[in-house]
């Protein structure tokens, strides 16, 4: 047989590979050349399906199954059922948790129905280790496009007539900036790749490195050319070890095809790309933070303008933009802007990868057009809530988001309509919140993020957070009055108009649009002293109610003995002594103990 | 690996690794047409191996990237093996008997390409698909 028949993929994204897809793998190599079908079957390790809830995940090709959950114990089965006989292995197949049914094949499948794939297009399809199979599907063309085909200004028309808007979190026109950048005086000019993704619970721009590097660094070239930069610098978090080991290898490659260093398909453009390993702060996502930290100093802001484009990089004329707008240039180069307008909404076009988290079912990465409907993401394409529960809220743009309530779930999102409802895109964290998630809790850990994380350089930042987060601590340990709530608001604005970065600026964020929406919850903490949703424990007390069958169960159960009572008596418990850990309610038979 | 130096030459390098990854292209092609070569023990044994990898080779010199090819289990007429059906979405299965390499040859240009079917070789009336 002059080719492989079959490509059996197996997920070597983050998540697969925390469980064991590295062991599975090998297993695949190991039994396919056992049982001679090396030459007919290729084994290929590939970036993240996105479905990491599911995995492991392997994916057969041409037949288009899709396994999940996959243990190094059920290759030998693919390969004597599926591989030889052609039959699938249906106890490995996704089930879906409505109907019960296995469903094959990969479209099939609800959580990807939804799905528009523009950034993540290679995720999953190509192995990210291998440049040649970048290129079969039309890598480095849009380079060698622009190369020989376009002039510079004509690059930056089309990047700016797509409309495509940063994906790192503010949304500006990327062609706009590449046209700053572009007519900036300089003898030097940088591209950065800003691949910090500090945002909690976001993992696409690791996704896209690990899964498809290479349409990165195509896409920086591309900007190289267009604004006259010869150099590039990815500036990364050490701890994202697998996508810097991906890069490194695509780097190598990509230098030994000519692809990137000196005259670039014999054009005589020269571009050359480096990574800067960046300690995991989230301010030095922050761009300017970011530059300062590459420079070797501080990973501090500073006031803006001079924009990067003027001021960046050693002083130096420079363009950053994210891991997840450079993924999508190569595209709209290849198939045009108009292409690119055709999808999502007028102003912010394209699609959006979100991470979704939290108590929803399918939790993983999705890439939608924009303009879908929140309800859509979390039922269609995220499950629904988990257990059942009620939905309360979803958390939007990561600590400088806001929560989005569920009169909103209609909501058509981009960048407009999220920010108009007082959250923000930000990076495309989505966090679903259900009934027993107290909101003025979300707040306080949100706000927990953020002192954390302030640099220092500015007082509002430095010293209002913090003051919010003490206040936000009064009213959770039910200590707080109503004129607690007006501080909160007052600081609030205070901090958000006199921070120095978008880092202060937007912290005071999840308070503001959480009190806006959830005003009930703050007023039961303050003037009731309750918490509704029973997070906030000091809130709560613990009484046994006469169900009470005197089984000891919950006397013999607490940790800190504070329920007293004889064998088949009504017990009780000691205030004075309960540290409100809920075991008892949870232990007792009879839900004899209340919670209030 | 050597510089490339120019588009055409990258062209040129997408076209000859486009082997690495075609069925992975094809496989998400909803439109795709599949031919599934009965791989069980009989048909194993009456030369379906030849069979997939003659249908594998003239669909690489035919350049055709919407056609894949799957191995399935016994078809249920094992006396008729090597078994080929052709599925073509929104249309009815066709199973073709006794595909050798010639026969298998002749499904790529003339039911594939074409769309005229091979009458003689027509197996069992056609089943729909489940
Ligand atoms: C506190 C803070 C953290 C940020 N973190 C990131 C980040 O992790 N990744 C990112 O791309 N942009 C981040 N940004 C936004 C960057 O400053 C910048 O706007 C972005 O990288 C520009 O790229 P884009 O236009 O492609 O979105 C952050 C901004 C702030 C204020
Ligand atoms: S890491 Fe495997 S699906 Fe995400």
């Amino acid at each position: 047989m002059s080719k492989f028949r079959m490509h059996i993929l197996v997920c070597g994204g983050t998540g697969c590979m925390s469980s064991s897809s590295g062991e599975i793998f090998d297993v695949f190599e190991k039994e396919l050349s056992a049982n001679s079908l090396s030459n007919e079957v290729q084994v290929i390790k590939t970036g993240c399906f996105g479905f990491c809830e599911q995995g492991p995940i392997v994916k057969i090709y041409p037949d288009n199954v899709f396994y999940v959950q996959v243990k190094p114990a059920d290759v030998s089965r693919i390969i004597s059922e599926h591989v030889i006989k052609g039959r699938t292995v249906p106890d490995i197949l996704y089930k879906n948790p409505e109907s019960k049914e296995t469903v094959a094949e990969h479209r099939e499948i609800p959580f990807y129905h939804s799905q528009l794939r523009i950034a993540l297009r290679n995720c999953g399809l190509i192995n990210p280790e291998e440049i040649d199979d970048y290129i079969s599907v039309s890598g480095y063309e849009a380079l060698g496009k622009c190369l020989t085909e376009i002039s510079r200004e004509d690059v930056i028309s089309a990047v700016k007539a797509s409309g495509l808007r940063g994906r790192g979190g503010a949304g500006v026109s990327t062609g706009f900036k590449w046209e700053m950048a572009y007519k900036s005086q300089g003898d030097k000019k940088y591209v950065i790749c800003n691949a910090d993704e500090g945002d909690p619970g976001a993992f696409m721009d690791r996704s896209i490195l690990e899964g498809d590097p290479h349409s990165v660094l195509e896409a920086m070239a591309i900007c190289g050319y267009a604004i006259g930069a010869d150099e590039g610098v990815i500036y990364i978090r050490a701890e994202y070890p697998l996508a810097v080991e991906r890069l490194r290898i695509a780097i190598r490659q990509a230098e030994e095809y000519g692809l990137l260093g000196d005259d670039i398909l014999g054009s005589g453009f020269s571009f050359h790309i480096s990574l800067s390993l960046g300690a995991g702060a989230f301010v030095c996502g922050e761009e300017t933070a970011l530059m300062n930290s590459v420079q070797g100093m501080r990973g501090e802001p500073r006031m803006k303008p001079p924009f990067p484009a003027q001021a960046g990089l050693w002083h130096k004329p420079s363009n950053v933009n994210n891991v997840e707008t450079w993924a999508n240039i190569p595209p709209i180069i290849l198939k045009g802007a108009d292409w690119f307008k055709s999808i999502g909404t007028e102003k912010s076009p394209g699609t959006k990868v979100f991470a979704l988290a939290g108590q929803i079912n399918n939790v993983g990465l999705v890439e939608v057009p924009m303009g879908i409907k929140l309800r859509d993401i979390i039922y269609k394409v995220g499950g629904g809530v988990r257990g059942g529960k009620r939905f309360k809220a979803v958390q939007t743009g990561g600590p400088s988001g806001g929560c989005i309530p569920a009169e909103l779930l209609d909501l058509a999102i981009d960048y407009d309509s999220l920010q108009s409802v007082g959250s923000m895109m930000g990076s495309g964290g989505m966090i679903v919140m259900d009934e027993t998630d107290c909101m003025v809790n979300i707040a306080k850990y949100y706000l927990e993020f953020t002192v954390e994380e302030s640099c220092g350089k500015c007082t509002p930042c430095r010293i209002g957070n913090r003051r919010l987060l003490e206040i936000l601590e009064k009213i959770t340990s039910g200590q707080g009055t109503e004129d607690d709530l007006t501080e909160l608001k007052d600081l609030s604005a205070a901090i958000q108009d006199s921070s120095l970065c978008a880092l202060g600026q937007t912290a005071p964020n999840p308070v503001v649009s959480t009190m806006k929406y959830f005003w009930d919850e703050y007023i039961a903490h303050v003037r009731d002293k309750k918490c509704t949703a029973g997070k906030c424990t000091s809130m709560l007390t613990y009484k046994v109610t006469d169900k009470c069958i005197g089984c000891t169960i919950c006397a013999k159960n607490c940790p800190v003995n504070a329920i007293s009572g004889s064998l088949k008596s009504l017990h009780s418990i000691d205030p004075a002594k309960c540290v409100k850990c809920g075991v008892c309610f949870n232990k007792c038979p009879k839900q004899a103990i209340e919670r209030v | 690996m050597s510089k490339i130096k120019s588009l055409d030459e990258l062209k040129k390098i997408r076209e000859q690794s486009k082997g690495g990854t075609d069925i992975r292209v094809t496989g998400e092609n909803p439109d795709r047409v599949v031919l599934a070569v009965g791989m069980a023990t009989c048909g194993i044994a009456a030369g379906a191996r030849v069979t997939m990898s003659t249908l594998l080779d003239e669909i690489d010199k035919a350049g055709l990237d919407n056609v894949s090819v799957v191995a399935t289990g016994c078809l249920g007429f094992c006396y008729a093996e090597p078994l080929v059906e052709v599925r073509t979405p929104g249309r009815e299965p066709i199973r073709y008997a006794n595909v050798d390499a010639a026969r298998a040859k002749e499904i790529i240009d003339k039911h594939v390409k074409q769309g005229i079917l091979l009458d003689n070789a027509i197996i069992g009336k056609e089943v729909p698909r489940q």
